[in-house]
């Protein structure tokens, strides 16, 4: 009886140990799929340097490189200004990027208040993010890294925001303080304060 | 490659018509559709000639692939946008699910065309093994299939910066479009990258020609996100983000990134434009709502609608539609006298979280004038707000998640128009 018993359950190990292994399950925490599939393949670390283009407000992601304001108005002036205006003041459906009011503004009162880099933008890093991303529209990727940076010196300056004499590289970039920073607060139209309430 | 076909069939059914001595008329004109769109494109088959009686002669042969009827001609508007949006017609349509040909699009550079046999999707950054995955190993993963909506953050708001009597349901709202979505959870390819528990943003990157990028928390990764590459049984079409998109239930279109390619762990976020300057919504007191996702709930009735006119009192079918970012449509209520009077309207399709569900009230016009207002309300209790409540609270610069009750003027006559102030 006894050894019966002993090897009718080690017929039943030994089949569960096996039907396991064959169809390479992991049912932790009741999840039927394993862990891995160990499909797609490791990323090469060439390709993933080659896609890697984001920019983040600490700095990280700007490259080598740099631009001042007074080469950034010829490269705007060629490649900005027929959309965006020779002075920035945007032409419809393109918008406008300079000359927004500066200082204490409640842009929820009006929708035609001008949101610009000096009033709306939090991180001067983004603006050499979008640039080099999608700029200029019919030509995006075009613009070398010491263009966009002249470029984006240019708006910055143009804005007030840096003097017209700064030579903007990945450091002096990700130092800048934005005036509009202060404005952005988080969602707050969930949790405690949303919910069933109209934010 | 459309006209052989088309011809041949024009022939074969004028032949066999001819043969059998029926007579022909020709189709509808636009104006005698009551219910076309108010921008329709011209019915493919216009000169196609229609039987008097179809039951004399055989129809048309079998065709690789369908149309639709020359009688109903649904059309996004407005078309030949690069940066622009291109709105869903709402009120072509019955139940919940849009055709996938006439999903609205917004695009910011375009839509690109991509080769599904070298696009590649990208996780990497704070994660333990970065992967690269084609179209053909997202498919080996376990599928998971879904009814959700996507709705551009900026829906309606041309009807409240341009509001005018003559806009169609399209016009108002038609920048939501609703799909079943085929795809892979993004907790189930983060786990195979094996992210990081430092992680709490990532990047999502589209290919293409303005890489949009957004930020994304990692925590929707482990509610709902996926990575999908069906919709509505068939793959992505390219305005959809072929071959692969994100998918964000609930959330504004624009982080559904299109035609993804690169996801980047991090522990902040990046901050890009489309996160900062452009979908963020002002507040009273100079503040600024950022990483504003979620859709509030929403409703908006298709018909009676312009450009419809109702033909006479008596019974009439009062429908549309409301759906929720956060979660599932409880009730939709349906007012027929400007919202003095509300009655709990009929769910005719199930309310599954994140989708769009159909109203109907039936509703005995008597002939007078009428203003017909819906209310939507979801499972977190959230009632779809006034017009009035909304300017309050955020102010009337603010325009995008904007989802105030529309309403709808039927006049003695039975002419329908948008009616802007409620």
């Amino acid at each position: 009886m006894r050894s019966r018993f002993v090897a009718t359950t080690l017929v039943a190990t030994l089949a569960t140990a096996v039907s396991c292994r064959l169809d390479a399950r992991d049912d932790y925490l009741g999840d039927k799929d394993p862990k891995q599939f160990a499909l797609g393949h490791a990323a090469a670390p060439a390709q993933m340097a080659a896609l890697d283009v984001d920019v983040s407000p600490n700095g990280a992601g700007l490259p080598s490189g740099s631009g001042t304001a007074a080469s950034g108005a010829a490269i705007y002036a060629g490649s900005c200004a027929s959309c965006h205006g020779d002075n920035g003041e945007g032409k419809p459906p393109y918008p406008q990027l300079i000359g927004g009011p500066k200082g204490d503004v409640d842009f929820s009162t009006d929708a035609k208040i001008p949101r610009t880099i000096g009033n709306y933008w939090p991180y001067a890093t983004t603006l050499f993010d979008y640039i080099r991303r999608a700029m200029p529209l019919t030509a995006p990727g075009s613009l070398s890294a010491d263009q966009t940076y002249a470029v984006t010196a240019y708006l910055l300056s143009r804005e007030g925001v840096i003097p017209d004499t700064t030579r903007l590289d990945a450091r002096s970039l990700a130092a800048i303080q934005m005036p509009a920073r202060h404005r952005f607060v988080d969602d707050d139209r969930t949790g405690s304060r949303g919910g069933k309430n109209v934010r | 490659m459309t006209e052989k076909p088309i011809s041949r069939r024009t022939l074969i059914t004028g032949a066999a018509v001819a043969a059998s001595g029926a007579l022909l008329t020709s189709l509808p004109s636009e104006a005698q559709q009551a219910t076309t769109p108010a921008i329709p494109a011209t019915p493919p088959g216009a000169a196609q000639a229609v039987p008097v009686d179809p039951t004399k002669a055989p129809g048309a042969p079998t065709t690789p692939v369908g149309t639709r009827s020359p009688f109903v001609s649904p059309a996004r508007s407005p078309v030949g946008e690069i940066t622009g949006a291109s709105l869903t017609p709402l009120q072509a349509f019955s139940g919940t699910i849009t055709p996938a040909d006439l999903h609205f699009t917004r695009n910011h550079a375009g839509t690109p065309t991509i080769d599904p046999a070298t696009h590649t999707l990208l996780i990497h950054g704070l994660v333990d093994r970065p992967l690269e995955l084609t179209l053909a190993d997202l498919k080996r993963f376990p599928a998971t299939t879904h009814t959700y909506f996507v709705e551009c953050a900026g829906n309606g708001r041309s009807a409240y910066r341009t509001p005018k009597p003559e806009m169609t349901p399209q016009q108002v709202d038609g920048m939501i479009s609703n799909s079943e979505w085929t795809g892979v959870p993004l907790a189930t390819l983060f786990r195979e990258a094996g992210v990081k528990s430092s992680a709490e943003w990532f990047l999502a990157e589209g290919g293409d020609a303005c890489l949009m990028a957004r930020s994304v928390p990692v925590r929707k990764a482990r509610e709902d996100a996926l990575v999908v590459y069906a919709q509505n049984g068939e793959p992505l079409r390219p305005e959809q983000g072929f071959p692969i998109r994100l998918l964000l239930p609930g959330w504004e279109g624009n982080v559904n990134v299109k035609w993804l390619r690169r996801i980047k762990l991090a522990t902040e976020p990046f901050m890009t434009r489309w996160e900062t300057s452009k979908y963020s919504d002002p507040l009273p007191g100079g503040k600024v709502r950022w990483m504003s996702f979620e859709m509030d709930a929403k409703s908006l009735i298709t018909s009676p609608a312009y450009p419809e006119r109702l033909s006479g009192p008596g019974w009439w079918p009062v429908t549309g539609l409301a759906w929720s970012g956060r979660g599932r449509i409880t009730r939709v209520d349906v007012s027929t006298d400007g919202g003095k009077h509300w009655v709990d309207a009929e769910l005719l399709t199930p309310t599954t979280t994140k989708a769009m569900v159909r109203f109907q009230h039936m509703w005995h016009w008597d002939g007078g004038e009428s203003l017909l207002m819906s209310r939507a309300t979801d499972d977190n209790g959230y009632v779809q707000p006034a017009m009035a409540q909304l300017r309050a609270v955020r102010g009337p610069g603010t325009d995008y998640h904007f989802n105030p009750i529309r309403a709808w003027r039927v006049a003695a006559d039975g002419t329908v128009t948008f009616e802007a102030n409620t």
